[in-house]
């Protein structure tokens, strides 16, 4: 029982970093109908970006962690944006209407590239941040095993739920979410109607970006060690948490984020690590096999 | 990108295209100054330091922005001389990158992109004949209809050739084998246009079960051979069957999913795979039984002592290239006569429009099958072929990028082009192989690379398509529908 | 007259709008049907019912010529065209765009190729089998080719053809499956009056000559009025009318569903001609 509720736990939190990722696949679906095969590298970039932010704010010596984390947040939301509205800017606007696997294509271009670029420029080497938050409290104990819920892992929670809801709000309030939601039911009757496509287009990747940035630095927070080639099985397992609730749909975005969590922690608890990813394919296969639309998607019909 | 413009009747306005290069360099700025600003390294005792390099930032920025100038001198004309200034730059910069100068490298890369970039808008610029750019001069045509034959002739006396050693044969050996491999996923992705990223699975299914049957069973290459392009394509069955039916880019992740998914199985069953350590001493072919070894065992007669030859381990490497040239051959020679086949049309049908398909009587999913099976059987080959030059497997050899590389062969080439793949292999393999020093940058290219002929050639660098059965004859110029419509096909699918 | 194709108590819905409710009609051998109705009438949902791109929520369709009879509703959706022989072109075009004119017209041939050539199996291997039954594929698609003038076009790529000229060669290629049905899904659409005469006279022949049935949905009613031996009407996807041109032309409940339901108003002379009658 201790046990379960500790895999429970660390499911949880790294389904919160999952969700944070698909949501960024989902929202690009939604609007113009690719899969980003790239958003996974700007996760990893997000991940770097963070941790230089790390080792600069400490080269200023500020004393207040909650502070540093706060201002680490901000300056990788905005930097790895940059890195989204660029990908899109580049690899994906100009393919607009060409034929259909033309931008996956680009997509799984740019994916190496920015891995190569980081690689290039980082090191290939792992690198660690020291951890910055110690301890967390110990929710029950029991046949000498205590489950702990760190204060890592709570961050990791309470920022995703809120990010969430502003997130939420902002897509069902705001004129941009408005504008989001035109260009996803139809792109040329939105353009007619005066919404600027192609800025929504762009705000979107840079929101995805953002988010993608957040799940970032919780990773690093979170694992502690961050290399170039994390953003390969993050994005793929991330993909898969967007179709399992459903591409298109951002609650099914986080549902999907926290069901891949769950099953790779009880899978690494319960049965092997080694195929903990084998899982997770598995069901990306059988989602898509049987249920193309995910849990809360819409389904599509076949226009002739 | 501003390729749509009409040309203006003369010059050009210089402060948009400040404006823009200004943009692009504030962009760079963003982009540059995190990443390339601050390098991460190791400090004793397990913390995180960092070094500066702005100087590299500038750079960047300043590529970005000279980069974005000749983007607008390519679209108001200029493209000849953007080609010989990127050209130059492309060869100073990367001779610099040989000497470890990492931010060369990206300038030499983004360099080459926009030689690229400029190579297709002077092509495009030449002074086509007036009546219309929907016809190729007939020295095109002729060269296209020659280069075949002269790539064959060259590849039957290439290992006979005075500056021919053992590396250079190596390296032949190994663009070979990308370019059976290319071909093969060329019928998968090219012809029937199913982007299949797992391909490296395939040939992971053929190089192990050689590397098995002969570990545990003591089979030959010869026997193996078969076995291997059977069971890949029984392989390709069996996950082609539940999941041809997908949308083209749902198919794209599931079939990436089960490469990896291959991967980790070969990795973890250690009883039968060896895990991560592989599979070593497999052994080579043999010409007709006879080894090739400096002396024979009991019973056997070498291939030298056979033909009255001087041992020499040249040989075996000679006998290797011409295996898998001619498995490519046959890979080769397969998709022409299958092109002219229903099925073979039927995949380019379907390729071009499913529902079309559906309402003409064509099984959608047995036809796609039919595709996926076939290219799998002939990874499977490769793989055999692969296991039984290296002698050793292990599962690092079938990672994603391996597909990834094999994809961009397909791609880069001109998808459904068999020259288009040769030239491919040759650039995006062979040449990273004699710049051993520019290695590091080679995936970068390949990346770039990718983005920038989806963005500006999207059919690839050759593009033409031979049509596979004709009413009238051909009249010395033909059609050249496909490069047209590269650039009609943006704005028409909108 | 032989029913070629009866749709009984047909009903298509999506979640929950009815697009086609309760449809019940026969299309004749030799004839010329046309469905008729408003946008949004259902006309497009009928076909692709027939065609197997949709299962219909309720009803049978059923198809009887000398090959067999086929119930359509069960049929797998390429076995619609390859056993029971109903051949359609599209509302927006599908031509295989970056293949030729004559291998669209190949193409089309395929079940009959694809058996000619054992599978593939001996074809590879070059049987004469399959040369034979290729020469006989490109004459039907020649025959085809001179009939709807596209000859001289031939070795063109598809996606590069003009506009009228595409819609020709989707005819060309429907009728290369040797089918018994032709389903046409607004084949005057976009064509200048000469083409749509052309198309007139076509259809004509294809119907005369040919001997197949042919199911049209067409907005243009002159081609309407002109060609078609039976109109059958639909509005909110129900069957209002049933007949020949004449008496469809004139019936109430059709000129209500196109012009609106102010019934007391009478018609504008334009309209009614239009509508092919004399104000």
């Amino acid at each position: 029982m201790e046990y379960f509720l500790q895999q429970l736990i660390n499911g949880l939190t790294l389904g919160a970093i999952y969700g944070l990722i698909a949501i960024g696949y989902t929202m690009v679906y939604g609007i113009i109908g690719m899969i980003n095969f790239a958003h996974g590298d700007v996760f990893m970039i997000g991940a770097f970006i963070a941790i230089i932010a790390f080792a600069l704010v400490w080269t200023t010596g500020l004393a207040s962690i909650p502070l540093a984390i706060l201002l680490v947040l901000v300056v990788t939301m905005i930097f790895t944006a940059a890195y989204g509205w660029a990908v899109e800017r580049i690899a994906y606007r100009p393919l607009r209407g060409s034929f259909r696997l033309a931008p996956l294509i680009s997509a799984i271009g740019m994916s190496i590239f920015l891995q190569n670029y980081v690689q290039l420029l980082q090191g290939a080497r792992i690198k660690p941040l020291p951890p910055l938050i110690s301890g967390g409290v110990i929710l029950t104990e029991g046949n000498g095993f205590a489950v702990q819920l760190n204060y890592t892992q709570m961050i990791i929670i309470v920022v995703t739920v809120l990010l969430m809801a502003a997130f939420t709000l902002v897509i069902t309030r705001t004129a941009l979410g408005r504008a989001q939601r035109a260009c996803e039911q139809d792109r040329g009757m939105a353009a007619l109607l005066g919404i600027d496509v192609d800025r929504t287009i762009s705000l979107t990747f840079v929101m995805g970006a953002a988010l993608a940035a957040v799940a970032g630095l919780m990773f690093a927070l979170y694992y502690g060690v961050v290399d170039f080639f994390i953003g390969f099985l993050a994005g793929l397992k991330a993909f898969t948490a967007a179709v399992l609730g459903g591409i298109g749909s951002l609650p099914g975005a986080m549902l999907g984020g926290i069901l891949i969590g769950l099953i790779e922690a009880f899978w690494s608890g319960y049965f092997s690590v080694e195929y903990k990813d084998v899982a997770a394919f598995s069901i990306l296969v059988l989602v898509l096999i049987f249920r193309p639309t995910g849990l809360l998607g819409r389904p599509e019909v076949e226009k002739v | 990108m501003a390729l749509a413009e009409p040309r203006p009747p003369a010059g050009m306005a210089i402060l948009p295209v400040l404006r823009d290069a200004l943009a692009a360099g504030f962009v760079a700025l963003a982009l540059a100054l995190p990443m390339i600003g601050f390098e991460t390294v190791d400090v004793s005792g397990g913390g995180l330091g960092l070094e500066t390099r702005f100087g590299a930032v500038a750079v960047a920025v300043v590529t970005v922005m000279v980069g974005r100038i000749a983007l607008s001198l390519i679209a108001h004309g200029a493209a000849v001389p953007v080609l010989a200034v990127s050209v130059t730059v492309t060869g100073f910069a990367l001779y610099r990158a040989i000497g470890g100068d990492t931010v060369s490298g990206l300038v030499g890369v983004a360099a080459a992109v926009l030689s690229i970039r400029a190579a297709i808008a002077a092509w495009r610029g030449l002074p086509w004949p007036a009546d219309a750019r929907l016809v190729v001069p007939p020295a095109v045509v002729g060269l296209r209809r020659a280069l075949p034959a002269a790539f064959l002739a060259l590849a039957l006396v290439f290992p006979f050739l005075p500056f021919v050693d053992q590396r250079v044969l190596d390296i032949a050996i190994l663009v070979l084998t990308y370019v059976m491999l290319g071909w093969g996923l060329n019928i998968v992705v090219g012809l029937a246009g199913l982007l299949d990223l797992g391909y490296v699975a395939f040939y992971a299914v053929g190089a192990y079960t050689f590397g098995i049957l002969a570990d545990s069973a003591g089979f030959s290459f010869w026997m193996a051979l078969p076995l291997g392009g059977l069971l890949a394509a029984l392989f390709g069955i069996l996950l082609g069957f539940p999941v041809l039916r997908l949308r083209g880019d749902y198919l794209a992740i599931v079939t990436l999913g089960f490469g990896e998914i291959i991967r980790i199985v070969l990795l973890n069953w250690y009883e039968v795979t060896g895990g991560p350590n592989g599979i070593s001493s497999i052994p080579r072919p043999s010409f007709f039984g006879m080894p090739f070894r400096a002396s024979a065992n009991e019973g056997e007669t070498t291939f030298a002592d056979f033909f009255g030859l001087e041992f020499s381990p040249m040989h075996r490497v000679i006998f290797l290239y011409f295996i898998i040239l001619a498995m490519a051959l046959v890979v080769n020679a397969f998709t022409r006569r299958i092109r002219r086949m229903p099925v073979g049309r039927a995949w380019e049908a379907l390729r071009e429009d499913e529902i079309a398909c559906r309402s003409l009587g064509i099984n959608p999913t047995n036809t796609k099958l039919s595709a996926f099976a076939i290219g799998a059987g002939f990874a499977g080959f490769a793989g055999c072929f692969f296991a039984a030059r290296q002698g050793f497997i292990s599962p690092e050899s079938f990672t994603f990028i391996e597909s990834a590389v094999i994809l961009a062969i397909v791609v880069l080439g001109g998808m459904g082009s068999q020259l288009g793949i040769v030239l491919a292999a040759i650039v995006l393999i062979g040449l990273p192989e004699f710049l051993r020093e520019l290695n590091q940058f080679r995936m970068l290219a390949f990346g770039a690379g990718m983005v920038g002929i989806m963005v500006w050639r999207p059919l690839g660098l050759l593009a033409h398509r031979e049509p596979t059965i004709r009413l009238h004859p051909p009249r010395g110029t033909e059609s050249r529908g496909a490069e047209g419509r590269g650039a009609e096909g943006r704005g028409a699918g909108q | 007259m032989t029913a070629l194709l009866t749709v009984e108590h047909l009903t298509m819905r999506f979640g929950g709008l009815t697009a086609v409710d309760d449809l019940s009609f026969t299309a004749a051998a030799r004839e010329i049907t046309a469905i008729i109705g408003p946008n949004g009438a259902g006309k497009t949902t009928v076909f692709n019912c027939l065609t197997g791109f949709y299962k219909p929520t309720v009803g049978r369709l059923t198809l009887a010529h000398d090959g067999g009879t086929y119930l359509l509703e069960q049929l797998d959706g390429h076995c619609i065209a390859k056993d029971a022989k109903v051949a359609r072109t599209f509302q927006n075009i599908r031509l295989f765009a970056r293949m030729t004119v004559l291998e669209n017209l190949i193409v089309a041939q395929h079940n009959r190729l694809m058996r000619a050539s054992g599978y593939t199996l001996l074809g590879l291997f070059g049987h004469p089998r399959y040369a034979r039954a290729e020469k006989e594929a490109v004459e039907l698609a020649r025959h085809w080719l001179e009939r709807t003038r596209l000859t001289d076009l031939a070795d063109w790529e598809a996606g590069n053809l003009p506009y009228g000229a595409q819609r020709r060669l989707e005819i060309a290629r429907a009728m290369c499956t040797r089918p018994t049905l032709l389903c046409l899904d607004e084949p005057a659409a976009g064509l200048n009056p000469r083409e749509s005469g052309e198309l007139n006279h076509l259809l004509q022949a294809i119907r005369d000559e040919d001997g197949v049935g042919v199911l049209l949905i067409e907005h243009d009613m002159s081609v309407v009025m002109q060609i078609s031996d039976h109109v059958v009407v639909l509005d909110y996807g129900r069957r209002i009318a049933d007949g020949p041109p004449e008496a469809v032309r004139n019936d109430p409940a059709v000129i209500r569903a196109y012009l609106g339901e102010e019934e007391d108003e009478e018609l504008p002379p334009e309209i009614v001609a239009d509508l092919g009658g004399t104000p």
